[in-house]
C-alpha cells in the first residue's frame, strides 16, 4: 500500500488540494484534541475528589477499648475492657474478610524520642508488618518492619519523614540509633504517607518488641485492619459479628456500645467509591460522545471528498486506472491524513493539558489533569479506522461508476 | 483494427427503454482516419463510448485489435483502455491540480512506469505538440487549444492502437479547431488509427472517411477525399 510511487502520487494530490486536506485533517485533529481536553479535565476533577476524600475513603476499620455501661452476667457496669493477643488470634482466625491486620501497642511518655541532643514528641506505636499497607505508606529510604524483627523482638524503628527532618537534620538516619524512653533503637527506614504530610510524624517499632519492653507482653491497645469488598449490609453484619466475638471473650453485653469502640469507615468508603464511579462514567460518556461526533465528522468529510473527486476518478479510469487502485489511493490518502492529524491533535491536547496543569493551581476541585496514554492512542486509531471505513464505501462505489457517468459530473 | 458486427445498445430510463444503436456493422482498418458524424441523438457518442470500452453493448460483437471486447470486468476494461486506447474529450478532462507534464504522464503511472521515465517521455510528447515551454503550467493557465493538445499528448503517450476523440473541437474556435485537426492528421500520417466524433461538416471533411449515423444506424459510409486533396 505504501510503495514510493503510490505515496508520491498521494503526496502530490495532498499538496495540490490543500484546503480539502486541511479540512479533513482539522476535523480529526479537533476531535482528538477535544477528547484529550475533556478526558483530562474529567480526570482532573476525579483526582481532586479522590485527593480530598482520600483520608476518609479507606476500607479500614479500627477497634479500641472502652468500658462497659451495661451489667451482664453478674458483672457491674463501668468495667474497663482491655485487649490481649488472644483477641488478635480470634480476629486473624475467624474473619475471612480481613485482609491486612495489625495489633497496636502504644508507647507513652513526653518528649521521649531522642537523637543526640535533639528531642521530640511523637506518637510511638508497636505494629505488625501489615501496617505498611493499612496506612498506605511507602518507604523512600530503607525498609518497613518485617517478620524477622517481630520474631526476634529486634530493637529497630521506622520513622516518618518529618521525624527525620526534625531530629536527624542532615544525618542519615538509617543505621543510626535513636532513644525511646532511654532505650536504644536502630533506625531501619524512613516512610512517607501517600495521604499527605501530616501523618509523617510517627515512629513505628515491631509490635512484639514494643509489647515486651514497654508492656506486659500480652496487652494490646487497639487493632487496625483492612477488609475486602462487601456491600453496606454485609459490612453491618460483619461489624456485629466482631462485636459479638469480643462480647463473648470479655463477658460483656453484646449490645453494649461502650465496651469497645469500632471505628468503621467502610460506609464512607462505599459512598466515595460510588462518587468516583459516577465521575468515571461521566468521563466515559463525554469521551464516547466526543468520539462519536468525531467519527461522524470524519465520515461526512470522506463522503464529500469522494463525491467531489468523482470526476477525477472518471478521468483516471478513462485513461486506464483500475478500480482497486483508485480505492487504494483514496484510502491511503485518508489514512495518512487522519493519522497525521490525529497525532497533531493528540500532541496539542496533551500540550494544553500540561499547560493547564501548571497554570491552574491544584485545588479541591481540580488537580493534575491527565490522560491515559493507551486510551488516547486507541481513540486516535479508532478515528483513523472510522475515516478509512467511511472513505472505503463511497470510494468503492465511485470506483465502480462507469467512467462516462463520472465524467459528466461537474 | 476495429470490427463491429450488428451492435445494439439500449438505455432504460425508468420504464421507457431508448434504443440508441440499432445494429451497427463496420470495419476500420489500421491507419485509417475516420470521422463519425450525426446530429445529436444519432447515437454517435454512445458508439464512441462502446469503442472506447467506457460503456458496454447489449448485442452483437466488437473486436479491437483482434480481441473480443465483451463482458469485461472493470479491471480488464481498465487494462484494455490503458493498453489499446487513447482518449480525447470535448471538455479536455485534464486533472486541474497537475501541470501539463504530469497530466500527460498519468497513463504511464497506471502502467507502473517509474516517475523519472514517465516524466521524460511526457516531455517528448509535449515537444511533439509544441508545448515544451509550457510543461509546468496548470490547465487553468492554458488556452483551450493548448489544453486539447495536452490532452492529445496524454492520449498518445501509452502508444495506443487507436485514438478516439469525442467532439475534440467542440469547445474551440475555428482556427484552433483546424490546428487540432492538423495535429490529428500528423498523428495519422505516422500510422495511428484515428477516429473522431463530430457534428461539424468542415471537421469531418478533413478526415479520410466519414461514417454518417442517423437514428442509430449507419446511413452512409463514404470514403471522402480530404479537402487538401482538392486543391
Amino acid at each position: 500500500m505504501f510503495d514510493s510511487e503510490n505515496l508520491q502520487e498521494i503526496w502530490e494530490t495532498i499538496r495540490q488540494n490543500k484546503l480539502r486536506t486541511f479540512l479533513t485533517g482539522f476535523s480529526v485533529a479537533w476531535g482528538i484534541f477535544m477528547l484529550m481536553i475533556l478526558l483530562g479535565a474529567g480526570n482532573g476533577l476525579k483526582n481532586a475528589a479522590q485527593k480530598s476524600f482520600a483520608q476518609d475513603a479507606t476500607n479500614s476499620m479500627s477497634i479500641y477499648t472502652g468500658s462497659t455501661e451495661k451489667a451482664y452476667n453478674g458483672l457491674q457496669p463501668g468495667r474497663n475492657i482491655s485487649f490481649t493477643n488472644k483477641d488478635f488470634d480470634a480476629l486473624d482466625r475467624n474473619f475471612e474478610a480481613i485482609n491486612k491486620l495489625t495489633s497496636r501497642h502504644n508507647v507513652y511518655g513526653n518528649n521521649n524520642v531522642r537523637y543526640k541532643d535533639k528531642r521530640g514528641d511523637y506518637s510511638i506505636t508497636g505494629v505488625f508488618p501489615d501496617m505498611m499497607d493499612i496506612e498506605g505508606i511507602y518507604m523512600p529510604e530503607g525498609r518497613f518492619i518485617n517478620k524477622t524483627d517481630m520474631n526476634q523482638n529486634r530493637k529497630v524503628v521506622v520513622i516518618g519523614n518529618k521525624v527525620k527532618q526534625a531530629l536527624f537534620g542532615r544525618d542519615d538516619p538509617k543505621g543510626n540509633f535513636l532513644r525511646i524512653n532511654d532505650i536504644s533503637f536502630k533506625v531501619v527506614g524512613v516512610y512517607k504517607d501517600r495521604g499527605g504530610e501530616r501523618e509523617n510524624d510517627r515512629v513505628y517499632l515491631p509490635f512484639t518488641t514494643g509489647q515486651k519492653i514497654f508492656g506486659d507482653g500480652n496487652e494490646v491497645h487497639s487493632f487496625n485492619f483492612t477488609i475486602g469488598d462487601m456491600s453496606a449490609s454485609e459490612n453491618k453484619a460483619f461489624e456485629e459479628e466482631i462485636q459479638t466475638g469480643f462480647a463473648q471473650r470479655h463477658s460483656f453485653h453484646p449490645e453494649d456500645e461502650n465496651a469497645i469502640y469500632i471505628s468503621n469507615r467502610y460506609e464512607n468508603y462505599l459512598r466515595f467509591m460510588k462518587l468516583f464511579n459516577g465521575i468515571d462514567i461521566f468521563i466515559w460518556i463525554i469521551g464516547f460522545g466526543t468520539l462519536i461526533a468525531g467519527i461522524v465528522g470524519v465520515s461526512n468529510i470522506m463522503i464529500i471528498v469522494v463525491k467531489e473527486r468523482t470526476k477525477e476518478i472518471g478521468i483516471r479510469k478513462a485513461i486506464g486506472a483500475q478500480p482497486g487502485l483508485i480505492v487504494k489511493q483514496i484510502l491511503t490518502e485518508a489514512i495518512l491524513i487522519t493519522a497525521f492529524a490525529g497525532y497533531v491533535g493528540l500532541v496539542a491536547g496533551v500540550g494544553v493539558l500540561e499547560v493547564m496543569a501548571s497554570v491552574i493551581p491544584s485545588s479541591d476541585f481540580f488537580r493534575n489533569p491527565e490522560v491515559n496514554f493507551n486510551i488516547a492512542i486507541s481513540a486516535t486509531v479508532l478515528l483513523v479506522l472510522a475515516g478509512a471505513v467511511a472513505g472505503f464505501f463511497p470510494a468503492r462505489r465511485a470506483s465502480k461508476i462507469k467512467p462516462i457517468v463520472a465524467l459528466k459530473e461537474e | 483494427m476495429i470490427r463491429l458486427d450488428n451492435i445494439h445498445k439500449s438505455y432504460t430510463m425508468g420504464k421507457t427503454s431508448l434504443h440508441v444503436l440499432k445494429g451497427i456493422s463496420t470495419t476500420i482498418e489500421t491507419g485509417e482516419f475516420v470521422s463519425v458524424m450525426g446530429s445529436s441523438g444519432s447515437g454517435k457518442s454512445t458508439l464512441l463510448n462502446i469503442l472506447g470500452i467506457l460503456d458496454n453493448y447489449d448485442k452483437g460483437s466488437y473486436y479491437l485489435d483482434d480481441t473480443l471486447i465483451a463482458n469485461l470486468s472493470e479491471k480488464k476494461a481498465a487494462y484494455y483502455r490503458n493498453k489499446l486506447i487513447g482518449f480525447v474529450f470535448q471538455s479536455f478532462n485534464l486533472l486541474s491540480f497537475k501541470n501539463a507534464m504530469e497530466n500527460i504522464a498519468l497513463p504511464l503511472y497506471y502502467q507502473k512506469i517509474s516517475r523519472k521515465k514517465r516524466n521524460k517521455k511526457a516531455m517528448e510528447y509535449l515537444d511533439k505538440v509544441d508545448l515544451k515551454d509550457w510543461w509546468d503550467h496548470k490547465p487553468y493557465e492554458l488556452s483551450g487549444g493548448q489544453k486539447q493538445r495536452v490532452a492529445i499528448a496524454r492520449a498518445m503517450i501509452n502508444e495506443p492502437k487507436v485514438l478516439l476523440a469525442d467532439e475534440p473541437t467542440g469547445a474551440l474556435d475555428s482556427q484552433t479547431s483546424y490546428d487540432v485537426l492538423e495535429l490529428f492528421r500528423q498523428i495519422n500520417d505516422e500510422g495511428m488509427t484515428v477516429l473522431v466524433v463530430t457534428h461539424e461538416h468542415d471537421i469531418a471533411a478533413k478526415t479520410k472517411r466519414v461514417i454518417k449515423l442517423s437514428d442509430g444506424i449507419i446511413e452512409n459510409e463514404a470514403v471522402e477525399l480530404m479537402e487538401s486533396n482538392y486543391v
